[in-house]
């Protein structure tokens, strides 16, 4: 199939950035989106310019890295799909495709599809764990989980922080992932002891990274390639409001 | 040639491990905050040491390729994690996870590893669990377990299809909470270039910011080294398209001994090539062969689509050849039969080169609900790839390079021939043998890494006297300045093939030729092969750019350069063993029913090897392996 592709380039966060446009001929239908970009790539360095840069590492769908926004679809148009597993089936033969990186104030553009997305480690380094050092567990069948528990814990656990939600909301707000983690973690009895705790410090943590509020439209959850559903905003803001009323500091 | 010692504790082997740890040095904790150690790579093995270390008061600087701790390729597995915890109470117990996994390496492995390796992976699922790891579980609430091949125990914990994901998340929130308690830095996108050995010992790291282009330098009492395999020296492979081997092989020329590089797991269910341009390959892990079944048609030639093929004319042949294990034998056992009657033109689909593994038994034995429950992601991402549906239509898979055996030779306190330089998880040799038994790996990168480091590092810190040291060294400007000069080289080519054009023709040389089964003609060939491809690497590269921002080209190409001299010491490797054991297949040597042949006279050592200097062959130096426990056998999965 032939193809245009119009493709966000950008030197640095200091660089203005504006599309280029390239034509491909003969892509194979079979190639992931991530391949098509490779075989771009070799064009563009073989024409003895910079290739274009992009975030990208296991190709199976679980790492996260893959990160740009297809045809205005954070991952592009395949529901439960991040771009690496994106196949240029999905796309007709002389299609015009716009690819641009996530955006959004608290992910500054390093250049071109790559964006900086460690305000989710700060989210995560703010509360999103359970305070257990090594060598403190009791025995794993000490403490049963119920089924039902424990499979909706591992529902929200299955984000793979990725950001195709902040990508996706027109506030950029981080309700998607950060709900996703306070949920995991809270609705475990390992993680019941800290759980106000965690709530209050993790939100915090993202209205000053500078994530925008959430206006429950679901555009995140319609994005999200692992499905992670509003339910869990629901819940952390549950947690959120039992936090704050129980708070003594 | 030396002897190599291992520091194998005195005592009964379940007592080995235990007497270690008394004699072991310590390190009060007031003191350990006046040391520093940096940990490179985060995943299972790397996050867990540097959160574990940190928690105990130590200094730890932990750099990652990765633009966050949490991307690491232990995030891909999938299948599950081994624990002797026996819930299932089928008889499992320590030791029989130790002599399964000591039988399923084709008894190359060192026995006192791999006991306390079994001896341990109790506490990581006690540990994983208290972090919050949602392991499946029963409606009882208690935890559950599948089967993995080479045992006859469930003893396999899981988080449905994205184990290590799950396991990882858990280390890694465990390592962001050091990085709030300011125990650990964390330094992301950095990729390690050289170790800084001074005195003789690892006092430090090289490493370029993967953003800024500037070579940075970080001086340690302790390097601990957690950047997993070489699978991608193939360039086709499981791994991650960033999964190198460059911090280890720079660590290699400067002193460490690199031990067995020619043991290759490659992995028999993975989905198959489907055209040139594809990057990399997919696993479908090894669970699903509790439910699949594996089949060939038994005509030549037989094209009728699957389902349309009646059960007399199929050949379950992992059942037929071996009744007791039969689509459960180890890796290296069903890699081996799928390649073999793919080569007796019995292979299936457009290439001839897939294998059947067929759920419909499943499906009508369980339902489609179960299987979907089970296995759910991983049909989903087989349809996504092949856009065939898996309920419907047997999947057509074949091996591919998985996991790398071989790695930096290591003690048994996890030290490397450099003092001072610690290598955990895939990174090191020790303890799987020829072939490592699925969902093994995500137990030996967390039990090195929560509970081995801790002890074996603290031993260093508290038995050696080391002088201050700090950048300014000379031997970090001479590093720095040697790491800048290589990339130069690079830039300055300016020849035309790519990165990935290069990287292609040694992937096929490598597979052709030191892949699923070697001969002595094929090896000699590919090691007069690739010393012409490292010409061509030298002078016909083409690197865009320069050295000063973000460069993914000049990534790739200094890993490349590392790869090609790697893969010509696996072939060398290869050579060198005149045995058939495990993933190391040489056809010269095999049983009549075509199983690999050891040489247990002659072989039943560790090959490590030294880097005598540039453009010179490398020394071998040989550590005897000894069984006090375990009876050499032929292994038999009949």
């Amino acid at each position: 199939m032939n193809l245009t592709l119009k493709v966000w380039r950008q030197k640095s966060d200091k660089d203005k950035g504006r599309f280029v446009e390239y034509k491909l001929n003969d892509v194979s239908p079979d190639v992931s989106f991530l391949e098509m970009l490779d075989v771009l790539n070799q064009d563009i360095i073989h024409q003895g310019h910079d290739p274009i840069a992009f975030d990208h590492d296991c190709r199976e769908g679980i790492c996260g890295s893959c990160s740009m926004v297809i045809n205005g679809s954070a991952h592009g148009p395949d529901k439960a799909t991040t771009t690496c597993q994106l196949h240029m089936r999905r796309f007709k033969d002389g299609e015009v495709i716009h690819v641009e990186p996530f955006r959004a104030k608290a992910f500054p553009i390093h250049k071109d599809l790559m964006v900086d997305r460690s305000a989710f480690d700060r989210i995560q380094q703010a509360g999103g764990y359970v305070s257990v050092n090594t060598g403190n567990a009791p025995d794993a069948n000490a403490i049963p989980v119920s089924k039902e528990y424990s499979d909706m814990a591992f529902d929200a656990a299955a984000c793979i922080g990725c950001g195709a939600c902040v990508a996706s909301c027109k506030n950029a707000s981080a309700m998607l992932f950060v709900s996703a983690k306070v949920s995991h973690l809270s609705l475990l009895p390992q993680g019941a002891p800290e759980k106000h705790e965690r709530v209050l410090k993790m939100v915090a943590q993202m209205d000053k990274e500078g994530f925008g509020n959430c206006t429950v439209t679901g555009a995140c959850e319609a994005a999200c390639p692992k499905e992670i559903t509003l339910e869990n905003i629901a819940r952390m803001n549950r947690e959120f409001l039992g936090g704050f009323a129980v708070k003594r500091k | 040639m030396t002897k190599l010692d291992a520091k194998i504790p005195s005592g009964e082997l379940s007592q080995k491990w235990s007497n270690r740890k008394f004699e072991n040095k310590l390190v009060n904790p007031a003191n350990r905050r006046k040391h520093k150690i940096i940990v490179v790579g985060t995943g299972l093995a790397g996050a867990s040491a540097a959160a574990s270390l940190g928690e105990m008061g130590y200094h730890v600087d932990a750099l990652t390729i990765h633009d966050s701790a949490r991307r690491a390729h232990s995030i891909a597995a999938q299948g599950g994690i081994n624990a002797a915890k026996n819930y299932k109470n089928d008889g499992d117990s320590v030791y029989r996870l130790f002599y399964d996994t000591v039988k399923g390496g084709d008894y190359r492995s060192r026995e006192a590893n791999v006991h306390r390796l079994a001896e341990l992976s109790g506490n990581i699922i006690d540990q994983c669990v208290a972090q919050g790891v949602p392991f499946a579980r029963d409606y009882g609430g208690l935890l559950d377990n599948r089967s993995f091949g080479g045992a006859q125990v469930s003893r396999t914990f899981y988080a449905r299809g994205q184990t290590g994901q799950q396991l990882l998340l858990g280390a890694y929130a465990a390592l962001m909470r050091q990085v709030e308690n300011k125990n650990v830095r964390m330094l992301p996108r950095r990729e390690m270039l050289d170790l800084v050995v001074i005195d003789g010992k690892a006092r430090g790291v090289v490493a370029r910011n993967l953003l800024t282009g500037e070579i940075e330098s970080y001086e340690a009492d302790a390097v601990l080294l957690c950047t997993g395999g070489y699978g991608n020296v193939f360039y086709l492979s499981t791994n991650a398209k960033n999964s190198n081997a460059t911090a280890a092989w720079r660590c290699h020329k400067r002193g460490a001994y690199f031990a067995n590089p020619c043991y290759t797991q490659i992995h028999p269910t993975c989905i198959p090539v489907s055209g040139d341009h594809q990057s990399k390959l997919t696993l479908m892990s090894e669970s699903l062969r509790n439910d699949g079944r594996v089949w060939v048609p038994k005509q030549k030639g037989d094209k009728r689509p699957a389902n349309e093929i009646p059960e007399q004319d199929r050949d379950y042949y992992l059942e037929r050849i071996y009744p007791s294990f039969g689509n459960l034998v180890p890796r290296d056992v069903a890699s081996r039969n799928a390649k073999k009657v793919c080569d007796e033109g019995l292979g299936v689909g457009e290439s001839g080169l897939a294998v059947y593994l067929d759920f419909s038994d499943a499906i009508k034995r369980d339902g489609e609900d179960t299987i979907r429950a089970k296995y759910g992601n991983l049909f989903q991402m087989y349809e996504k790839i092949t856009a065939e549906n898996p309920y419907k239509l047997p999947m057509r898979i074949f091996p591919a390079v998985h996991y790398t055996m071989g790695g930096l030779w290591v003690d048994y306190n996890l030290m490397s021939t450099i003092p001072g330089l610690f290598v955990l998880g895939e990174a090191n040799f020790s303890d799987h043998g020829a072939n490592r038994l699925g969902a093994s790996a995500l137990m030996q990168g967390l039990a090195d890494g929560y509970f081995v480091a801790p002890y074996s590092v603290g031993n260093y810190i508290g038995a050696t006297k080391m002088e201050k040291v700090d950048t300014n060294h000379e031997a970090f400007k001479t590093a720095a300045a040697e790491s800048i000069g290589l990339n130069d080289k690079m830039i300055a080519a300016k020849g035309s093939q790519t990165v990935d054009q290069i990287h292609r023709k040694l992937g096929k040389i490598m597979w052709d030729k030191c892949g699923m089964a070697r001969n002595k003609e094929g090896l000699e060939e590919a090691l007069r092969e690739i010393p012409k491809l490292k010409e061509e690497f030298k002078n016909d590269l083409a690197v865009p750019g320069d050295g000063s921002d973000i460069n993914q080209e000049l990534e790739k190409a200094w890993r490349l350069g590392d790869f090609l001299e790697l893969g010509e010491l696996m072939c060398r490797d290869a050579l060198n063993r005149e045995e058939s054991c495990g993933g190391h297949f040489r056809e010269e040597h095999q049983t009549p029913e075509n199983e690999a042949l050891r040489d247990d006279e002659n072989y039943c050592y560790v090959a490590a090897w030294e880097h005598k200097g540039e453009g010179q062959a490398q020394e071998l130096h040989k550590e005897e392996l000894k069984f006090e426990n375990v009876k050499l056998t032929q292994r038999s999965y009949k």
